[in-house]
C-alpha cells in the first residue's frame, strides 16, 4: 500500500468516523456547550447586522392566508381551561409579576382598553411551514411600563395555561425582543377573537423568531433575572424537552 | 519549484476551503434532509402549511441519509446551524481569495470566444469521449461553467435562501424575501439548490475518479503539480498565494 493510498484511506476513514462521531459529539458536554454557543452566535450575528427595533415584514390584507394553522396544543383540557372557553374567557386573568414594582392582574376587558397594535405578519414554524395572519393586541412594552419593570430583569417569561405532552408550556425572551414594537399580546386574529387552536384568549407574538416562541393561552408574563430556576432551566418548553434553540431567529 | 509546477498548484486558500467546504456541505446536506422530514412539503410564495398547497411532496429520507441517523428536528438544526458558519464565511473567504489572487479571472472566468456554439459543441463532444485534455488554461469551458455555477449561483444561493428562511434575518434584510419571491419560495429554492449541489458532487467525484483520483486528491490537499492533463504553456504564476 503506497503512502498515497494510505492517505486516501485515512481521508475516507476519517470521513466515516466523522459521521459516526456526530451523535457522540452531540451527547458530550463539550458538544452540548458548542451547540449552545452556536445559538448565541446566530443571535449575536443577527443583532449585529440588524437594527434593535428593525421590524419583521408587515403584509397587506390580501396576503393573509385563508387559514391559520394551529400547532402544538390546539385544545387544552387541563386546569379549567375548557370551562374558561365555555364562558367566553369572561373570568380570564392576565398577570404581570416577578421583578416589577407594581404587579398587575388584568381582565380581558382591561386589556382591550389599552392602546392596541394591529399587524399582518408571517408566522414561521420551526418545522418549515408559514402562515400569514393579522394580529391585534397591546404591545408587551405597554404592560411592562404599567408594571414598571425593575432593574435587573433580563428576561420576560410567558406563562401559559396549557399542559403539553411533558408539562406546562412556557417560553421566554430577553428584553430586546420584549420591548420590540411588534411584540404584542394578541387577542384577535384576522379581526376575530383568537380561536382556541391559535391560543385563545391571549397569545404572544414575537415576530422575528420562530413559532414556538409565540406562546399561546397566556395567563401572564413574569420578569426575571435568570432562566435557570424556571422549568428545566433552558428557557422554554421545547428548549427543555425537545432540545430546540432558545434563540429562534433562524 | 519550476514555473510549470507553480502554475498548476492549487493555491492554499483553495485547498483549505475545498476540504472545509466539503465537510460543511456533507453535514448541511444530511442534516437538511432530516429537517425536510419535519414538514416534507414545498410551496411557492410567502406562505404554505398544508399538503394541498404544496407543489412538491418530498419523500421521507431514511436514517442512513440524515444527520443524526434518526428523526430529530432539534439535533438536525443544531448541526445545520453550526455548519452554516464555516459554509457561509468559508465561501465569502474563498471569493475574496480568488478575486485577490487572480484565480477567478485567470482560471474560472470565461471569455467571449468560449461561448461560441461551435466551441461549446466541440467541448461537449470531447467530454463525451472522456477526453479532458483540451484547454488553453487550467480549466476547459464546461469546467469553468460548472465551477462558475457552483461558486457563483448554487453556493451563494444556499446561503441567501438560508438567510431568507430565517425570520430574524428577514427583519434585517427584507430584500431577501423580494429576490426569492417569499419565504416559502426561498425554502423551495434552498431544497432545489441543495440537490443541484448533490448533482455537481456526483459528477465532480466521477470525473475525479476518471482522471487520476490520487493525483487530484494530492494536489487538492498538498498543492503541487499532480493534475494529469496540463496545457503546454503558462499564462501567469500563481505563486504560493499565502
Amino acid at each position: 500500500m503506497s503512502i498515497l493510498m494510505k492517505r486516501r484511506a485515512v481521508l475516507l476513514g476519517s470521513g466515516a468516523l466523522m459521521l459516526g462521531a456526530c451523535s457522540k459529539i452531540q451527547q458530550s458536554d463539550a458538544g452540548r456547550g458548542l451547540f449552545e454557543s452556536v445559538d448565541d452566535w446566530h443571535k449575536g450575528l443577527q443583532r449585529f447586522v440588524r437594527a434593535r427595533d428593525a421590524l419583521a415584514r408587515e403584509y397587506a390584507p390580501e396576503d393573509i392566508s385563508p387559514f391559520f394553522r394551529g400547532n402544538g396544543s390546539t385544545d387544552p383540557q387541563n386546569d379549567g381551561y375548557p370551562q374558561h372557553a365555555a364562558n367566553g374567557f369572561a373570568d380570564w386573568r392576565f398577570t404581570v409579576t416577578g421583578l416589577v414594582e407594581r404587579p398587575l392582574s388584568l381582565s380581558l376587558d382591561q386589556i382591550m382598553r389599552l392602546p392596541q397594535r394591529t399587524q399582518i405578519t408571517r408566522h414561521d414554524c420551526v418545522e418549515g411551514w408559514s402562515a400569514i395572519g393579522q394580529w391585534t393586541g397591546p404591545q408587551l412594552s405597554t404592560f411592562l411600563d404599567l408594571a414598571r419593570v425593575r432593574e435587573g430583569a433580563n428576561y420576560i417569561v410567558f406563562r401559559c395555561a396549557d399542559d403539553y405532552t411533558q408539562g406546562r408550556y412556557y417560553e421566554s425572551i430577553d428584553m430586546i425582543d420584549a420591548l420590540h414594537p411588534q411584540t404584542i399580546i394578541a387577542h384577535r386574529l384576522n379581526g376575530e377573537p383568537l380561536p382556541i387552536r391559535n391560543g385563545a384568549p391571549l397569545r404572544a407574538r414575537v415576530e422575528r423568531q420562530l413559532g414556538y416562541k409565540h406562546a399561546k393561552y397566556l395567563t401572564g408574563v413574569e420578569a426575571v433575572a435568570s432562566l435557570d430556576d424556571i422549568g428545566l432551566g433552558k428557557g422554554g418548553y421545547w428548549e427543555d424537552y425537545g432540545g430546540y434553540q432558545w434563540y429562534a431567529g433562524m | 519549484m519550476t514555473r510549470d509546477r507553480e502554475r498548476n498548484r492549487h493555491a492554499a486558500p483553495t485547498r483549505v476551503w475545498h476540504w472545509i467546504n466539503l465537510l460543511a456541505i456533507i453535514v448541511l446536506f444530511m442534516s437538511g434532509l432530516n429537517i425536510s422530514n419535519a414538514h416534507p412539503y414545498l410551496y411557492w410564495g410567502e406562505w404554505g402549511f398544508a399538503p394541498e398547497q404544496a407543489w412538491l411532496e418530498v419523500p421521507r429520507f431514511p436514517g442512513w441519509m440524515t444527520i443524526p441517523g434518526f428523526y430529530s428536528l432539534a439535533k438536525a438544526r443544531d448541526w445545520h446551524l453550526l455548519m452554516a458558519f464555516p459554509f457561509a464565511f468559508g465561501l465569502l473567504g474563498m471569493w475574496i481569495a480568488m478575486l485577490w489572487n487572480g484565480h477567478f479571472g485567470r482560471d474560472l472566468m470565461t471569455g467571449k470566444r468560449e461561448w461560441r456554439w461551435q466551441a461549446i459543441r466541440r467541448d461537449i463532444g470531447q467530454h463525451l469521449r472522456l477526453d479532458f485534455t483540451h484547454s488553453d488554461g487550467k480549466y476547459n469551458f464546461l469546467q469553468k461553467l460548472a465551477y462558475g455555477l457552483v461558486l457563483g449561483v448554487l453556493l451563494p444561493g444556499m446561503v441567501l435562501t438560508g438567510m431568507a428562511i430565517s425570520p430574524g434575518m428577514d427583519a434585517a434584510c427584507p430584500w431577501l424575501l423580494d429576490i426569492f419571491g417569499g419565504r416559502q419560495s426561498a425554502r423551495s429554492i434552498h431544497f432545489l439548490f441543495a440537490w443541484g449541489l448533490f448533482g455537481f458532487f456526483v459528477i465532480h467525484v466521477a470525473l475525479v475518479l476518471l482522471t487520476g483520483p490520487i493525483g487530484h486528491l494530492r494536489s487538492m490537499t498538498l498543492g503541487g503539480d499532480h493534475e494529469p492533463a496540463n496545457p503546454p504553456f503558462a499564462k501567469t504564476d500563481t505563486g504560493d498565494a499565502t
